[in-house]
């Protein structure tokens, strides 16, 4: 009776797909609330810094002479703190993860010169 | 008397990527005395707080352990809720409870998959995994992070699960529940399985109470010992009772984990069906101030959430007791007398998280 029973889960497990996602061919599918990275719309940002403040791993620097804002993408937590606090919601949760690397990358973002005065 | 000698056991060692170190005197094949250090990945997250303003600080406190992730955020909240006499909306409590069941469900699986995997049955390990991905799934959609949710803040929850999603996941927990019945077999009845389990590492009732064991450690040789009795979150709507068996041993702890899976997939069905509509978080207004202790039962058993308020948005004290801590000596006495070949799953038994431990 036993060979019967393996000799049913054998047939089966051959012709059932794999459990897991066959990767890279099938690429990952992202849901709706996923966070990946975030993305700054910098049109719209007034430099406030209140990102930077409550970030809790003080990922992101927002220098206002200079007029950047910059993240430490291997230090971003993705927790979404500071989508949160954002005043004028121009800081965006993408679903994306970001790629892996093997250095620490800062990537800084310069205000538009055409919109300053703001 | 056999000559005794003394090996090293950890911080890497077979079981569990957890730096754990053991010193085992063993005469012949058989532990005498074990001798547990810890300290190797303590990350000094409780001074933090002076640092973090506290609603900031659930961030942190999530990241105390990938698994109870949830628990963790929900244990820290209460404790500043309480301080600041925080009154949480109903919805909130419950979807709280969902969560924090869902948590529990996967890490029991987790845990399981591993101890089939510490008696070397790694097709059982893989399918354990395979069941928890669905979990994993769950989460991702509800709230935005496989491991770490970020959903629990001061005063409530950020996201809200809708009706049709709920029922969802009560369809997908039903349909699992087949798939861990199939799995629970295995664990219950295999001839290997038992044999490998059966009274190995007993822990009997009156020292698990001397030791201090906490969840399903205690549960298992006996004691009626949970939290979710004490009347947080959903719990007092839920009919609860907590799962208990008698004998002590390795196969009674696995016994007890496996059936709290089944208790959780039903609380989460019975919680779902009682959900309150209304609002998910409470205004916070003010600094805490005094202090306040929280105790939650996370899937490993009891933990501990103090806070102490300063009038400022910082807090001025804050500890984190994870139920590790505690079952720590009740896996001391565990190994006493077992064979070599069973400590790295007796280790296993006690669901050892030693990042939770230290923090």
């Amino acid at each position: 009776m036993a060979s019967f029973k393996i000799g049913k889960v054998i047939i089966r497990n051959l012709f059932r797909k794999p459990a897991t996602l066959m990767y890279p061919a099938v690429p990952r599918k992202w849901r709706e609330l996923t966070r990946g990275h975030i993305e700054v719309r910098m049109e719209a940002c007034i430099l406030c810094g209140i990102c930077a403040k409550k970030c809790p791993t003080g990922a992101i620097t927002v220098d206002r002479g200079a007029k950047t804002w910059a993240i430490e993408r291997m230090q971003c937590v993705q927790c979404s703190c500071c989508v949160e606090y954002c005043p004028k919601k121009c800081l965006i949760n993408r679903n994306e993860y970001t790629a892996p690397e093997t250095r620490k990358i800062r990537e800084s973002f310069e205000k538009p010169a055409e919109l300053d005065g703001i | 008397m056999s000559k005794r000698t003394v090996i090293p056991f950890g911080p890497q060692h077979p079981v569990l990527p957890e730096p754990v170190h053991l010193d085992l005197v063993i005469e012949d094949e058989k532990v005498v005395e074990a001798v547990p250090s810890i300290g190797f990945v303590h990350r000094g997250l409780e001074k933090l707080v002076e640092k973090r303003e506290f609603p900031e600080m659930v961030y942190v406190i999530e990241r105390i352990c990938g698994i109870c992730s949830f628990g963790h955020g929900w244990g820290y909240c209460r404790s500043v809720e309480g301080n600041m006499s925080i009154e949480i909306p109903d919805r909130a409590q419950f979807l709280r409870t969902i969560w924090h069941e869902l948590s529990r469900i996967h890490s029991h699986l987790m845990w399981l998959g591993l101890l089939a995997d510490a008696f070397g049955f790694e097709s059982l390990f893989m399918h354990c995994w395979r069941v928890r991905e669905t979990i994993l799934d769950i989460f991702e959609e509800t709230t935005g992070g496989r491991v770490i949710f970020s959903v629990c803040k001061v005063g409530g929850v950020r996201r809200d699960i809708d009706g049709e999603e709920l029922k969802r996941i009560v369809d997908i927990l039903a349909k699992l529940k087949d798939e861990i019945k199939k799995l629970a077999d295995v664990f219950f009845d295999d001839y290997s399985v038992r044999n490998r389990l059966c009274g190995v590492g007993y822990l009997s009732k009156e020292d698990a109470k001397e030791l201090c064991a906490v969840g399903p450690m205690a549960r298992a040789s006996g004691i009626r010992q949970d939290m979710r009795l004490d009347g947080h979150g959903a719990y007092p709507y839920l009919d609860f009772e907590p799962v208990l068996e008698e004998g002590g041993d390795s196969y009674a702890r696995c016994k007890v984990r496996i059936r709290e899976v089944f208790q959780s997939i039903e609380l989460i069905a019975k919680a779902v069906k009682r959900i309150p509509v209304g609002e998910i978080s409470a205004p916070v207004k003010g600094n805490p101030s005094g202090e306040f202790i929280a105790r939650m039962e996370q899937p490993r058993g009891e933990a501990y959430y103090y806070s102490k308020g300063s009038g400022s948005k910082f807090l001025a004290r804050m500890r984190v007791r994870t139920p590790t801590n505690m079952n720590i000596p009740a896996m001391v006495k565990t190994l006493q007398g077992c064979d070599l070949a069973d400590v790295p799953m007796l280790i296993l038994t006690i669901d050892p998280c030693i990042s939770c431990t230290e923090r």
